[in-house]
């Protein structure tokens, strides 16, 4: 390093902060409570997941009922989540390329009244900018050369710098890296000590666990040691990055868990319209109903009802199990909502 | 064969005539993902479909429509789930020809606004903002703007370039470092309009039927170039109609 002078760059605090840490192999289960204690308030925490797919829904919720404030929200599209810790009151700046629900329900009214009066800071990047700014600290390095984002107002509100490059001459974007706080992700299947298999999308999750200093990830299904072992090739997060794990089926109910559950629109919809009704008042009434009023997740999933979480398993299989043999169908779906939901009520039991 | 149509249906139809058998198309949800599926089935059978989300080559489930580009509707039989920002690096190597995108203000030069209405640090509408039209934009062979044609979306300048066109036109694209791609088509609710080589203006390529110059004048905020002699665009077939509502039966996006 350079002498007393001159300032250590941030990619190397990011890299000793890592360097510092145990990594440790060791069993990593926990409880939600816990999981959501490893982030502090004014941390920067990027969020796995993509809109209303694969979002950890379950540590959001206890993150807004353990009260945080101040945070920095990262992701590239953001979804209800968003709206939810904006009416909280528990983020201040989001970083993000995009934010609403979806096409069919139109800007996000929450979003609008919060950034337009300046209560929340909103940062945005292209998709392939914000990927590549969790590439780059995955990496290790302070930037990547892109040809993104050049000659746009992005361009100017990010502050983005352009380098010249060596061998050609060429000018081309630098895309810094960005090194959070703490990564909060949800995955398809686990084993104990945090080896973190997807099925489906892989959106940007690999990447946000390397980038992070700390990883926190609760998961659908708890496997044994010997499946990871089995098949290592579907392995996206090794066990070493992660810090706490949290064994929560539906953990990302009403959002989307792919071949497992398919968003609950009824629910976006219902949403949607107390909104238009009521504005904020009406999160403010979501967030009482949904997050502070009931003690546990599974009590939490009890007001959908085993009936609703029953359809959306229907659908979502109907949609990734065509064309599959119908054992293949059946070893990887969930054949009926109502064990899942007795695995919550474990969940609940262990976190207690 | 001329058969009544919506606006939307109209859209979709042209657009999904601009795409190429044996060829790649970046498409967003709605209207564009439609014209590309539309394009699959009539006449491009080799053409791939890429969806942001990191969806390569979906074959989109009639009456099972995706609502955005990351759910699990938008990667029905795909072939392959990258990540979503290798998906974008298909983009950046060249592999993507087409690129599919619509936006909230478009202007003279092909610039797109998907991000703030009025000043950016204090806007009067804060919009969804970006998503990956700014890389599809940089990063695509070309790129096809498929919007309605209406008087306050066609401004003369955006007032955020969130995804560019021919910047400030001329050379100015280029000299940004976007040394590649640019919009080459506009299709809209009245028309077909392309880009003069040089100035980089926006320029009247084909009327849609029973639609006059006049109209073109009255629903845009600048001055669009006018040839002399303006084609006329084929309409609808009834063929290519029923194919499109069979891929949106509830007609979510179809209107």
């Amino acid at each position: 390093m350079g002498g007393p002078d001159i300032a250590t760059p941030e990619f190397v605090t990011a890299r000793q902060r890592l360097e510092t840490k145990p990594k440790s192999a060791g069993d990593k289960l926990t409880s939600l409570d816990d999981a959501a204690a490893r982030v502090r308030d004014g941390d920067t925490v990027a969020v796995g997941g993509c809109l209303f797919s694969r979002t950890p829904l379950a540590v959001v919720r206890e993150l807004l009922r353990h009260r945080r404030r101040g945070l920095t929200l990262v992701r590239n599209l953001m979804c209800t989540e968003g709206e939810l810790m904006m009416v909280a009151g528990a983020v201040e700046r989001v970083m993000t390329s995009w934010m609403s629900i979806g096409l069919p329900w139109g800007v996000s009214r929450i979003m609008r009244e919060h950034v337009e009066g300046g209560r929340v800071a909103f940062e945005e990047w292209s998709h392939l900018a914000l990927g590549l700014r969790f590439r780059s600290a995955a990496m290790g390095v302070p930037f990547v050369p892109a040809l993104t984002m050049l000659g746009s107002d992005l361009a100017g509100t990010t502050g983005l710098k352009t380098v010249v490059d060596p061998y050609t001459g060429a000018t081309v974007a630098a895309i810094p890296a960005l090194f959070p706080d703490v990564a909060v992700l949800h995955v398809h299947r686990a084993d104990r000590f945090g080896n973190c298999q997807i099925d489906g999308y892989p959106h940007m999750d690999a990447d946000i666990a390397r980038a992070a200093a700390a990883v926190v990830v609760t998961t659908e299904e708890l496997v044994p040691e010997e499946e990871t072992r089995r098949h290592p090739d579907r392995t996206a997060i090794p066990g070493f990055l992660v810090d706490a794990l949290v064994h929560v089926p539906f953990g990302s109910f009403p959002h989307e868990c792919y071949g497992l559950y398919e968003a609950d629109f009824d629910h976006f919809d219902a949403y949607v319209r107390s909104i238009q009704h009521a504005g904020s008042r009406a999160v403010e009434e979501y967030l009482d109903r949904y997050v502070y009023s009931p003690p546990s997740f599974a009590d939490y999933l009890e007001l959908f009802g085993g009936a609703r979480l029953a359809q959306q398993c229907r659908l979502a299989r109907e949609l990734t199990s065509e064309g599959a043999s119908t054992s293949e169908g059946a070893s990887t779906a969930p054949s009926e909502a109502s064990p899942r939901i007795e695995g919550a009520g474990k969940a609940r039991a262990r976190n207690a | 064969m001329t058969a009544p149509c919506t606006p939307s249906e109209l859209l979709a139809v042209v657009a999904a005539r601009e795409l190429k058998d044996d060829s790649t198309v970046f498409a967003g949800v709605g209207v564009p993902l439609l014209a590309a599926a539309l394009a699959q089935q009539r006449h491009a059978p080799r053409l791939t479909i890429v969806i942001e989300g990191g969806i390569i080559g979906p074959q989109i489930k009639p009456g099972r429509l995706p609502i955005s580009t990351n759910e699990m509707r938008a990667a029905h039989r795909a072939q392959m789930l990258p990540a979503i920002t290798d998906i974008f690096l298909f983009a950046q190597r060249g592999f993507l020809d087409v690129g599919f995108m619509g936006g909230a203000q478009v202007d003279a030069h092909g610039n797109v606004n998907t991000s703030v209405l009025g000043d950016y640090a204090r806007p009067r509408v804060r919009l969804p903002g970006s998503g990956g039209a700014n890389d599809i934009a940089s990063l695509c062979r070309e790129v096809i703007i498929v919007t309605p044609h209406e008087r306050r979306r066609f401004v003369e300048r955006v007032d955020f370039v969130t995804s560019p066109g021919w910047l400030t036109g001329g050379h100015s694209r280029r000299e940004a470092g976007l040394l590649f791609g640019g919009v080459r088509r506009v299709v809209t609710t009245l028309g077909l309009f392309g880009f003069d080589p040089e100035s980089h203006r926006m320029r009247l390529e084909a009327l849609h039927h029973a639609v006059s110059p006049e109209q073109v004048r009255d629903n845009t905020g600048f001055d669009v170039l006018m040839p002399a002699d303006v084609a006329t665009t084929e309409p609808p077939e009834r063929e290519e109609l029923e194919l499109l509502r069979q891929l949106d039966p509830d007609r979510r996006f179809l209107g």
